[in-house]
């Protein structure tokens, strides 16, 4: 094989990266055009689906860990050995993306208990966010975060709410160029700033974005979605279950009988499988912190998934509940 | 804060009631049995107030305010902020209302607690609740005992008791010691009124009695005839 000068290495990674993801990136583009649900790979064993990060291909499952409130439990040993809990039936049931961040108060030192008594799970896939008004002290906060984790490096930093997101970004990339972490994105929740994300996402970058999505508020699916699909941005959904309340409302309720063809059997499932199954979709972060939750989560992404005409179906119904 | 109009207090809500609950139960279980000790400090100073009427203002003022600072210090900052970040940056206007406390009641020996009337019974009132009504809160509740919230311990008793004691004083500056425990309250009644808690009336409440009770005794000052 001829050896390629060094400093010719990372010109063909890029390259290679490049074509990757265009590839994704058209392919994605064309399922959202048509409705059809995305190309998920299924394990034999009842294991999540995994979806394809378009700037490198890389396969994760898609359903991961969010940390909001959930594991903001403080120095109480009780609620820090749940929290692990819920973590190793997480990576048991094959998950892998847990997201935090130094806004979620105990959320990360807890993560970072979780993961030691864990010993580290080779599988993390850790997504942090950098969340301060200073651009300067981005660096600090970062560094701060990963002693927290007890990780060698984030997989994944985010700018949080698009806060300083311009200074952020920068840092962001450095580090990337540097190897200090591997992808960079940004985020908002509950439908916040959204002109903003979308003028981000066309002009930096970014390999994530991740915002608010779930069966009832489908705010972007009209341009924010559809634009992740077309630029190979890789998509994270926060809320899916509107912090709770929507499982809660649809509690009172039964699940309809059709949604068992989807291998829907509860709200939880019901709910996720609508996010998944938007092409665009890459992980979505629901937080719990029940063993059986985190286990009925993962399982969502498991089976077959509703095309679009389910789709509707299924906001059709919950929303005339 | 971009769109600021958007937010909601859920959004800066960043711990579950059951979080928030078990704080207090690990806290107690920390200091016990320094609960003790501190209600027999609000049970000293009433005594004080009672007997003393005029010569008990600086014993008052050093007792509350070691008692603000002990739960600025002991619950906000250590305990709390581990929580919820915002109480770092409250933990200091605990430290501010200790030293308030020791300037005007001890060094300037501003406080004179002989005030009666609709202003010193409402006192009465928020001491009453403060010193014995708020720890039957959790067993009223349905929690545990432990995780009930103590005079000079949890910072909700300690504010409603001080306002409790400033409404039976007079002085010069007791506008200036006001404000601290009357935002305290209300950012505590916020926090538990988002979190679904019932309790969230009663840091309410003694707000709404304060300011009743202080500008009902201001409008009474005006109203009396000039002193010769």
């Amino acid at each position: 094989m001829a050896r390629v000068p060094k400093n010719q290495v990372g010109i063909t990674e890029n390259r290679m990266l490049t074509t990757r993801r265009m590839l994704l990136r058209a392919s994605l583009a064309a399922m959202t055009a048509t409705g059809f649900p995305p190309v998920v790979a299924h394990a034999q064993d009842g294991r999540p689906a995994t979806r394809r990060i378009p700037s490198t291909g890389e396969a994760i499952p898609a359903v991961g860990l969010g940390t909001w409130i959930t594991f903001n439990v403080g120095d109480d040993p009780i609620l820090r050995g749940e929290c692990a809990d819920v973590m190793a039936a997480f990576f048991e049931a094959g998950g892998r993306m847990i997201d935090s961040s130094p806004m979620y108060g105990s959320s990360q030192p807890v993560v970072g208990h979780g993961l030691r008594k864990l010993g580290r799970p080779a599988t993390l896939f850790s997504a942090e966010k950098v969340w301060t008004s200073s651009g300067a002290d981005g660096p600090s906060q970062i560094e701060q975060s990963r002693l927290f984790w007890d990780v060698p490096r984030f997989d994944l930093i985010q700018v949080h709410n698009l806060l300083a997101w311009e200074a952020h970004l920068q840092t962001l990339f450095k580090m990337k160029a540097a190897g200090a972490v591997r992808y960079v994105g940004i985020t908002t929740s509950e439908g916040r700033r959204h002109d903003l994300l979308e003028r981000i996402m066309r002009d930096e970058p970014i390999d994530f974005v991740q915002l608010s999505y779930n069966i009832v508020d489908r705010e972007a699916e009209k341009r924010l979605l559809p634009l992740a699909a077309e630029r190979g941005i890789a998509v994270i959904i926060n809320r899916p279950f509107r912090q709770g309340t929507l499982t809660r409302r649809l509690a009172r309720e039964p699940v309809p009988r059709w949604a068992a063809n989807l291998g829907a059997s509860s709200w939880a499932r019901f709910l996720l499988k609508f996010i998944l199954s938007h092409p665009a979709v890459t992980v979505a972060i629901p937080a719990t912190t029940r063993v059986d939750h985190v286990r009925e989560n993962l399982a969502a992404a498991a089976g077959s998934m509703p095309d679009a005409a389910i789709r509707e179906r299924m906001a059709a119904h919950v929303q005339n509940l | 804060m971009p769109e600021w109009w958007t937010y909601r207090p859920e959004d800066f809500l960043l711990f579950s009631p059951r979080v928030y609950w078990r704080m207090f139960e690990l806290h107690n279980a920390a200091l016990w049995p320094l609960q003790a000790l501190t209600l027999a400090f609000g049970f000293v100073m009433l005594a004080l107030i009672v007997r003393q009427p005029s010569a008990s203002g600086r014993s008052v003022a050093l007792i509350l305010a070691i008692l603000w600072a002990f739960v600025g210090w002991s619950f906000l900052w250590n305990r709390y902020a581990t929580i919820n970040w915002a109480a770092a940056y409250v933990a200091p206007a605990f430290v501010l209302e200790a030293l308030l406390l020791l300037v005007i009641g001890m060094l300037l020996n501003g406080l004179v607690f002989d005030r009666r009337g609709p202003a010193g019974w409402t006192g009465y009132v928020l001491l009453a609740f403060a010193l014995t009504g708020q720890p039957l809160l959790a067993p009223l509740q349905g929690r545990v005992w432990a995780s009930s919230e103590s005079f000079g311990i949890a910072p909700d008793p300690t504010a409603i008791g001080t306002l409790g004691f400033l409404l039976l004083a007079r002085g010069k500056f007791l506008s200036l010691l006001l404000p601290i425990p009357v935002l305290w309250c209300l950012l505590s009644g916020i926090t538990l009124q988002t979190m679904g808690a019932p309790e969230a009336w009663a840091p309410f409440a003694a707000v709404a009695l304060t300011l009743a009770a202080y500008i009902g005794t201001i409008i009474h000052q005006r109203r009396l005839p000039p002193t010769a």
